[in-house]
């Protein structure tokens, strides 16, 4: 029957068709939206490139937070993994949780001098619900930072 | 005491489960009637006993008893007496409890509605349902009981409900959102019940579909209250933010849209009906998938608050279980129910079948990013811990959704079986003319300029709008007048143009919204101000107010318009007594077209602030479309077929495709 191969054709078709279309958006996709997390350690050892987006974990230096003295709502901060720091440039409200002394997670790019522009900072979204994610990165960062102070 | 007697009622409710879980069950295949009669009474005291049970701890918040370590750990003295009651959900263990309510809820009303049902249905449905409260009713008694007693030491003063759960859209966003997952499960019986029973014709679907709606519509308005939620409360003016508990609450609705569209084509047609079941057991999959990863906190996330690797196992357990029994079931059944009606390449069913096909790659897209952090941890170890942002999903969902959208006009004007070319270029032909030229003309004069993604848009919008009164132009033109025709339309086809015209709304919200907001994060001084658009904000400063349980400090901004005082915003930065937590309160003035939005930021010395504000045009748009959605799944169904057929099929036994075309006419020709 006619009707009924068109619409096996059919059915078969849609299918190719789908996954093709799936397949392709997910390779393009996953290129672009994946950020990767290094530490301060990481960058300091040039092991990320200018302009390449990627997503820095650490503490908020104590003493680093610098507030004033720039233009509009700009900050400045380090994030340390206790062995290196990067230098955090900021503009915009600073999250709730966020202060020094305590866990940071950014996302952003190196600039030209090597300070990374954050679009975003994620700190503790909870005193008393550490963020699995923020909490990770903070492991990864003192283990790196151990790592490295001890060679 | 009184929690005793809640946790007693826990223990009740699981025994009438066990009992619910079996004896229908045995009833149908001893063919023994009061066994599978025993269903009825065995869903009203699981009921009764849940509502009880969620009494007693709803009581033991409002009157602070903290020896229960639940209430302790969410709720404090100092708390209004409101967030105490919605406290009982405000955490693991109490939002595990509603949840299982919810199903027991679910279960007795489809023991109430169901009269016209079988008896031998009815009974493997319940059955089938009775299985799923007793999993979870073990995992909340076993690893997460809401009335663990704190014998020894009872504390003086509660930890306190997290500020960010003290709202008013907390209230009301839980019980929406499991109304929906929970339904899910209803579906899900039904779908089981038609492997086991071998049975899948017309009248199936047509029991099937009302409940499938109600839980749609739930999940629509419970994930559009989330969205709503994030908005002002997580204080940063996002309503959307691909996070992993937005993704999974949101794929459960993909894949209910995508069972809603085939289930119209298994009750029509008699096709699809293998691929129904399945989407119908994905479907509530994917809802204890959420649960899952929400409260095993295996992915990071804005929600993901207390958390605890041990539940995450069962409930991983319980997870597998139903998706590798049903899946089982599924492979030895699923031949049965072979649908054998046929249809053409241009026919509606084939647009119907785009239509799921787009709806679950999007899905597959959306899953493969929320847990591509796990599979990435798994290859690549846990040093380099990867996240997947916004660009990844908006790459994949947008496409597909602008896809989908351009074959909803199509496929709601087509025909069952066979749709010529040339009767679609007929109706379509000027739909289309007309929504790209005012895709093009809109823009061009609101703002003088168009990009692509506007285009596309509004032309998409309007596609949609046009479509549907193209649709009914067509439906109701062999009538004498208008109103005359519009009254013989059914509710069901209502319903789905309502819900149609929902998407356009939410389409129109999502881009203009995106495409012309102006956000600007500012530091400003007493007195200073910023100008956006006609509207200029001015910072008169900060001073500190008193709440019930809080301090805070509040900033005021006078807004003008045009230079003419128009209203005052007043953002807060909170600080909560109890557990000395900050939370940024933002100031919103709502408008149909366009809503002012203002946040404070942090202190920046001499009284300057850094604030966030944002203008947001038609961003209502989006809830609004949510809602229209929901109401477009609550009046189909309400469409008197629901109702009056089951009696009949009920005593004529249908047989298969034949008979489902002949009950069921083409919605052409269907008035009601």
């Amino acid at each position: 029957m006619l009707a009924h191969r068109q619409q096996k054709l059919a059915i078969v078709l849609f299918i190719i068709f789908g996954s093709a279309l799936a397949i392709g958006l997910v390779l393009f996709a996953l290129k672009e939206g994946i950020n990767v997390f290094y530490t301060p350690t990481e960058i300091s050892a040039g092991e990320v490139g200018q302009g390449q987006s990627f997503r820095v974990g650490g503490m908020v230096k104590m003493g680093s937070l610098v507030k004033e003295g720039l233009e509009g709502a700009e900050v400045n901060f380090l994030a340390t993994d206790f062995c290196n720091d990067v230098l955090v440039s900021y503009t915009g409200p600073l999250p709730d949780l966020f202060r020094e002394g305590q866990g940071v997670v950014a996302d952003g790019s190196l600039d030209n001098a090597g300070t990374f522009k954050a679009t975003q900072i994620l700190a503790k979204h909870d005193e008393n619900y550490m963020s699995a994610e923020v909490k990770a990165s903070l492991d990864a960062a003192e283990s790196a930072s151990i790592e490295v102070c001890h060679q | 005491m009184i929690p005793e007697l809640g946790n007693f009622s826990l223990v009740l409710a699981l025994s009438l489960a066990c009992l619910l879980s079996v004896l229908p069950m045995v009833g149908v295949y001893r063919n023994n009637p009061m066994l599978m009669t025993l269903s009825r009474p065995l869903c009203s005291g699981i009921w009764v006993f849940m509502v009880i049970s969620f009494a007693c701890l709803a009581w033991a918040f409002l009157h602070d008893d903290f020896s229960v370590a639940y209430v302790a750990r969410n709720s404090n003295t100092l708390l209004p007496w409101y967030y105490k009651f919605t406290a009982v959900w405000g955490g693991h263990e109490g939002s595990l409890l509603l949840w299982v309510l919810m199903v027991a809820s679910w279960t007795y009303a489809v023991s109430l509605f169901s009269r016209n049902l079988p008896l031998d249905i009815l009974a493997r449905v319940l059955a089938v349902m009775g299985i799923i409260s007793v999993c979870f009713l073990i995992f909340m008694l076993l690893t997460s009981n809401p009335f663990d007693r704190l014998m020894l030491n009872t504390p003086a003063e509660g930890t306190d409900l997290n500020p960010l759960l003290q709202d008013f859209g907390l209230i009301v966003h839980p019980p929406f959102l499991y109304m929906g997952y929970v339904g899910f499960s209803v579906a899900y019986a039904f779908a089981i019940t038609a492997l086991l029973t071998g049975k899948l014709d017309a009248a199936w679907a047509r029991w099937t579909r009302p409940w499938t709606n109600i839980a749609w519509a739930f999940l629509s308005i419970g994930i559009a209250l989330g969205s709503w939620w994030a908005y002002y409360e997580l204080g940063w003016g996002g309503w959307w933010f691909w996070d992993p508990v937005e993704n999974v609450a949101f794929m459960p609705w993909l894949v209910g849209t995508a069972l809603i569209h085939s289930l119209a084509v298994t009750e029509k047609r008699g096709v699809f009906k293998s691929w129904t079941v399945l989407l119908a057991i994905a479907a509530f999959s994917l809802s204890l998938l959420g649960t899952f990863i929400v409260r095993s906190g295996l992915l990071t996330s804005v929600h993901a608050f207390a958390v605890d690797p041990e539940r995450g196992l069962v409930l991983l357990t319980i997870l597998l279980l139903v998706i590798g029994a049903s899946l089982f079931l599924y492979a030895l059944r699923a031949p049965v129910v072979k649908g054998n009606a046929s249809y053409t390449v241009t026919s509606r069913e084939v647009f119907l079948l785009i239509n799921n096909i787009l709806l679950v790659v999007a899905t597959a897209g959306i899953l493969l990013g929320t847990l591509y952090p796990l599979i990435h941890a798994a290859i690549n170890g846990e040093d380099q811990p990867v996240s997947v942002g916004a660009p990844y999903f908006n790459t994949i969902f947008l496409p597909l959704m602008g896809i989908l959208v351009a074959f909803l006009t199509v496929g709601s004007i087509s025909r069952w079986k066979k749709t010529s070319l040339s009767y679609l270029k007929k109706q379509l032909l000027k739909v289309a003319v007309a929504s790209v030229a005012l895709g093009i003309l809109v823009p061009l004069i609101v703002t003088r300029e168009v990009n692509i993604g506007i285009f596309v848009a509004v032309t998409l919008a309007f596609w949609i709008v046009f479509g549907i009164a193209r649709d009914i132009q067509v439906k109701t033109s062999n009538k004498e007048s208008l109103l005359q025709g519009l009254k013989s339309l059914s509710l069901s086809y209502c319903g789905m143009q309502i819900a149609h015209f929902g998407m356009a709304v939410i389409i129109l919200g999502i881009c203009l919204t995106s495409h012309y907001s102006e956000e600007r994060d500012v530091r400003l001084a007493p007195g200073e101000s910023i100008e956006i658009g006609s509207y200029e904000f001015i910072f008169e400063g900060v001073s500190p107010i008193q709440g019930p349980n809080y301090t805070a400090d509040a900033g005021e901004i006078t807004v003008l318009k045009n230079g003419k005082s128009y209203l005052t915003l007043t953002p807060e930065k909170r600080t909560y007594r109890a557990t000395g937590s900050v939370q940024t309160e933002a100031d919103i003035d709502v408008g149909f077209f366009r809503d002012l939005f203002a946040a404070l930021g942090d202190p920046r010395g001499d009284g300057a602030w850094v604030v966030r504000i944002h203008m947001k045009p038609f961003v209502f748009w989006i809830w609004l479309g949510a809602f229209l959605m929901a109401a477009g799944g609550f009046t189909a169904i309400l469409d008197k077929r629901y109702r009056v057929k089951e009696v009949k099929t009920e005593k004529e036994p249908v047989s298969q495709a034949d008979a489902a075309i002949n009950t069921a006419p083409d919605l052409a020709g269907e008035t009601g």
